[in-house]
């Protein structure tokens, strides 16, 4: 577990709250992959990722598989770390503090604590101040986000619903974050008590919220993302970069999509750009309509 | 200064926003960069943090290699933080097998040297140039430069010893430096809310400051 004075090559203060929320800084207007292997990591990293996110089975899997699901094999995650320079997360249950010390221990960049995993406890999530790591948590409206930063998320992204292929839960969800932090910078200060007794967040961080406009962390996007369209339009709608699962490797064509997802964030709000790349990709994922999925399987209902 | 400069960010990828909030907070223009066309209309660029690899690739498949090398040959101004120090570096090492750099500065860079996440770090450090005390720094998964030319000017070491007075892995590391109008540090003084940095590279902008080989 971090000690907040032990030093790196012995220069300086390791796990910061600083240092956490600035390597999500680093990672902004890039897509994170999700790999199951060092191959994938490695088609990943050559076409532009700013990082890859290690795991056993990608969310279409997971969901088509059933069971319980779990943090990777250390070996696994070893072998992914080894064949790329670039950031290597993973994702530890939410609420698994064991499971998030053994990724912290093998050396991880972030740990996504993921409701893409069954969670371990359904009513504490990690506490996530202690670690040296950061960790990304996923969040469907504006007091869940704020929430998961009280508990020391570093980065937070929106859920949308993992191994569908359908974007609509992305979209709703950053919508909702979005929508809430304006309605809070709209508020006179003497209604922001109200405010975070509603979105069941402590008033410090609701004020800072509504004073700066924007979330204390970065937000990213996940969730659905199949397509540089989809990519760019979470852009445009407020995401400050991309998380893509199944929508890669599940694909006809990973590497050629993987890039051109990754050319579609940074042009996000070019059309020209993004109709160009968008050309022969082949097959996309074949994609699960959210309304068609029954209620119990519906990832984004995992965390509160 | 008689006019307001304007400062290109490079913004295919990485903290372009905290290096805007800097480059505002010392009076400049800050202005986000993707094209060519965006390009000729600063009086400089930085290059901010982020992945090397990636905008390293962005760099090239949008066109933006040969127009960038050709303009700091020309001696556009430039300052590269972390990976804008990869960035800057005529040599690295600890990249993947086909890393490129836009080069510049004839140094040789380590990518990712001080370790993984884990090993990232804020500590002060005092820096050659900037009066009023030790920069406050943040080092994220950062390079060091491991060797430096003759016209290259050293502006900061990783110390001997930190604060506690134990000694350090890292001792003697350059963490910052700068050749002429190009200007490089390992570390992010653009999310440590301090901008002497960035007045500092506004100076190198104006000609204020002409650095040691001109003196």
């Amino acid at each position: 577990m971090a000690d907040e004075t032990t030093t790196s090559a012995g220069v300086g203060q390791v796990g910061t709250a600083r240092v956490k929320r600035g390597m999500a800084e680093m990672l902004k207007g890039g897509v994170i992959m999700d790999v199951v292997t060092p191959e994938q990591a490695k088609i990943a990293e050559d076409a532009g990722a700013v990082a890859v996110m290690a795991l056993e089975r990608v969310p279409a899997d997971i969901r088509a598989q059933g069971g319980v699901s779990r943090m990777s094999d250390p070996d696994m995650i070893d072998g992914i770390i080894e064949a790329v320079s670039i950031p290597v997360m993973a994702k530890a249950r939410i609420g698994h503090f064991v499971e998030a010390q053994v990724l912290q221990s093998l050396g991880v960049d972030y740990i996504d604590e993921s409701e893409v995993l069954t969670p371990a406890d359904y009513t504490n999530h990690i506490d996530k101040w202690g670690f040296t790591v950061p960790f990304v948590c996923g969040a469907t409206n504006l007091g869940e986000a704020l929430r998961r930063i009280t508990e020391g998320a570093a980065m937070i992204r929106s859920k949308g619903e993992a191994g569908t292929g359908d974007v609509s839960n992305a979209t709703t969800h950053m919508r909702q974050i979005r929508q809430q932090i304006r309605k809070l910078s709209s508020l006179p200060e003497d209604e922001l008590y109200v405010a975070a007794k509603e979105l069941q967040a402590p008033y410090e961080l609701v004020a800072e919220v509504a004073r700066e406009g924007k979330l204390p962390v970065v937000l990213f996007t996940a969730g659905g993302i199949a397509t540089p369209a989809d990519a760019a339009m979470m852009m445009q709608l407020g995401a400050e970069g991309v998380f893509v699962g199944s929508g890669i490797f599940k694909s006809g064509n990973p590497a050629t999509r993987a890039k051109a997802i990754v050319q579609a964030t940074t042009f996000f709000d070019d059309a020209d750009v993004i109709a160009k790349v968008s050309r022969g990709l082949g097959e996309a994922m074949v994609g699960i309509n959210v309304e068609e999925e029954p209620e119990p399987v519906r990832l984004a209902e995992r965390g509160w | 200064m008689t006019r307001t400069l304007t400062v290109g960010v490079l913004a295919l990828q990485g903290d372009v926003r905290e290096h805007a909030a800097a480059l505002e907070a010392v009076g400049t223009r800050a202005v986000p960069v993707r094209r060519i066309s965006e390009l000729e209309a600063v009086d400089g660029l930085v290059v901010p943090g982020g992945e090397s690899t990636t905008i390293d690739k962005l760099l090239h498949v949008f066109g933006l290699v040969d127009p960038l090398r050709a303009m700091i040959k020309e001696g556009l101004p430039v300052y590269g933080s972390c990976a804008g120090m990869i960035l800057l570096a005529d040599r690295i090492t600890g990249g993947t097998a086909d890393q490129q750099t836009l080069g510049g500065m004839d140094v040789v860079v380590r990518r990712n040297a001080f370790g993984r996440q884990v090993d990232s770090f804020e500590t002060d450090l005092e820096m050659a140039g900037l009066p009023g005390g030790p920069v406050r720094t943040a080092f994220i998964r950062a390079p060091w430069i491991e060797e430096a030319g003759d016209d290259v000017e050293v502006l900061a070491r990783i110390p001997a010893t930190d604060t506690s007075g134990r000694e350090v892995a890292a001792a003697g590391k350059i963490v910052a430096a700068r050749q002429g109008p190009l200007l490089a540090t390992a570390f992010h003084p653009e999310i440590t809310g301090d901008a002497r940095v960035h007045g500092l590279f506004a100076r190198i902008i104006a000609g204020d400051d002409e650095g040691r080989s001109a003196g």
